[in-house]
C-alpha cells in the first residue's frame, strides 16, 4: 500500500498531479453549477415581480 | 425577442444529453484512472513518473480541443452572427484555461524527475504558455465592455487570431530542436503506443471530453440566463 503511494520514489510528483488536476476540474465544475443556480433563481425573482407588477396594471 | 428563439432548442438538447454525457464522464475516468494507476505497467526507462502522462497528454489535447472550438464558434459568430455561438465560445474559454493550467503544471511535475528541470524555454511548452495568456486574455476581454456584444465581438477577433498558435503548437516538436518530445500518438502513421497505455491514454481523453461537454451545458444555460437578466434590465430601465 505505501508502495502504491511511495511510486518508486516519484509519488511526491505523480500525486500532486492527479491531485491538482482533480481540484482544476472539479473548481470548475462547482463554480459554472454554483453560477447557473443563482442567476436562474435571479432570473425567476424579476419575472414573478413583472408578472405580479402586470397583475397589478391589470386590476 | 426572436434573437433568443434558439436557445431553447439548445436547452432542450442540453437537457436530455446532460444526464448521458455526466454518467459517462465518471464511467470512462473511473475506467482510466484505474488502468492508469493501477493497471498499466511502469516505463522502461519513465518508471512510474510515465502515470502523469494519463492526465498530462489528455489535458493537452483538450487545451488544444476547446480553444479550436472557441475559434470556430466566434467565425460563426462573426460571420453568420449566430446568437448561441458567442454563448458557446465565452462559456468554453475557462474550460479550455482549466485544462491548459493542468497541462503546464503536471508538465513541470513531470519535467522536474525527468528532465531535471520544472520549466525550459522550448518551442512547446513556451507556445503552449502562450496559449493559457490567449485564453485569458479572451476572458478579460470578452469582461471588459459594458455592452456585452461588443465584448464578444472583440474576443471573437482574438480567438480567430489567435488561432495561429495552435499549428504552431502541434508541430513545435518536428519544426524546432525542443527538449519536449515528438508526437507518439497523433501521427499520420500508427500510434506508437501500446495497448496497455494507449487504453488510458484515450479513455482520460475521452473522460475530459465528456466533461468539457457537461460543463459547456451547464455554463451555456447560464449565460442563456444571464442574457434574459439583462434583458429584463434593460426594459425595466427603459420603463
Amino acid at each position: 500500500m505505501s508502495e502504491f503511494f511511495h511510486m518508486g520514489g516519484h509519488g511526491i510528483f505523480i500525486w500532486p498531479a492527479y491531485l491538482i488536476a482533480a481540484a482544476v476540474l472539479v473548481g470548475i465544475l462547482t463554480h459554472s453549477i454554483i453560477t447557473l443556480r443563482q442567476r436562474e433563481r435571479q432570473l425567476e425573482t424579476l419575472r414573478r415581480e413583472r408578472r405580479g407588477a402586470a397583475d397589478e396594471d391589470e386590476t | 425577442m426572436h434573437r433568443f428563439a434558439n436557445p431553447n432548442r439548445f436547452l432542450r438538447l442540453g437537457r436530455a444529453v446532460l444526464p448521458w454525457s455526466a454518467g459517462l464522464t465518471v464511467l470512462c475516468l473511473a475506467a482510466g484512472l484505474y488502468l492508469a494507476l493501477f493497471v498499466s505497467p511502469p516505463d522502461y526507462q519513465q518508471l512510474e513518473t510515465v502515470r502523469i502522462m494519463y492526465v498530462h497528454v489528455p489535458s493537452a489535447w483538450m487545451a488544444l480541443f476547446v480553444y479550436s472550438s472557441m475559434a470556430i464558434a466566434s467565425a460563426t459568430a462573426l460571420i453568420w452572427k449566430h446568437p448561441l455561438a458567442d454563448l458557446i465560445a465565452k462559456a468554453s474559454a475557462p474550460v479550455g484555461a482549466g485544462f491548459t493550467l493542468i497541462c503546464l503544471v503536471t508538465g513541470s511535475l513531470w519535467g522536474k524527475p525527468m528532465w531535471g528541470t520544472w520549466w525550459v524555454w522550448d518551442a512547446r511548452l513556451t507556445s503552449v504558455l502562450i496559449l493559457f495568456f490567449l485564453y485569458l486574455g479572451y476572458i478579460a476581454l470578452n469582461n471588459a465592455f459594458d455592452d456585452p456584444t461588443r465584448g464578444a465581438k472583440a474576443s471573437a477577433v482574438l480567438a480567430l487570431v489567435g488561432a495561429v498558435n495552435l499549428p504552431i503548437i502541434k508541430f513545435s516538436v518536428d519544426w524546432w530542436n525542443t527538449l519536449h518530445q515528438p508526437a507518439s500518438v497523433t501521427r499520420l502513421d500508427a500510434p506508437a503506443v501500446h495497448s496497455s497505455m494507449l487504453w488510458p491514454l484515450l479513455l482520460m481523453a475521452l473522460g475530459f471530453t465528456l466533461f468539457y461537454v457537461t460543463v459547456l451545458i451547464f455554463r451555456v444555460r447560464s449565460e442563456i440566463a444571464a442574457a434574459k437578466i439583462r434583458n429584463i434590465q434593460l426594459i425595466e430601465a427603459r420603463e
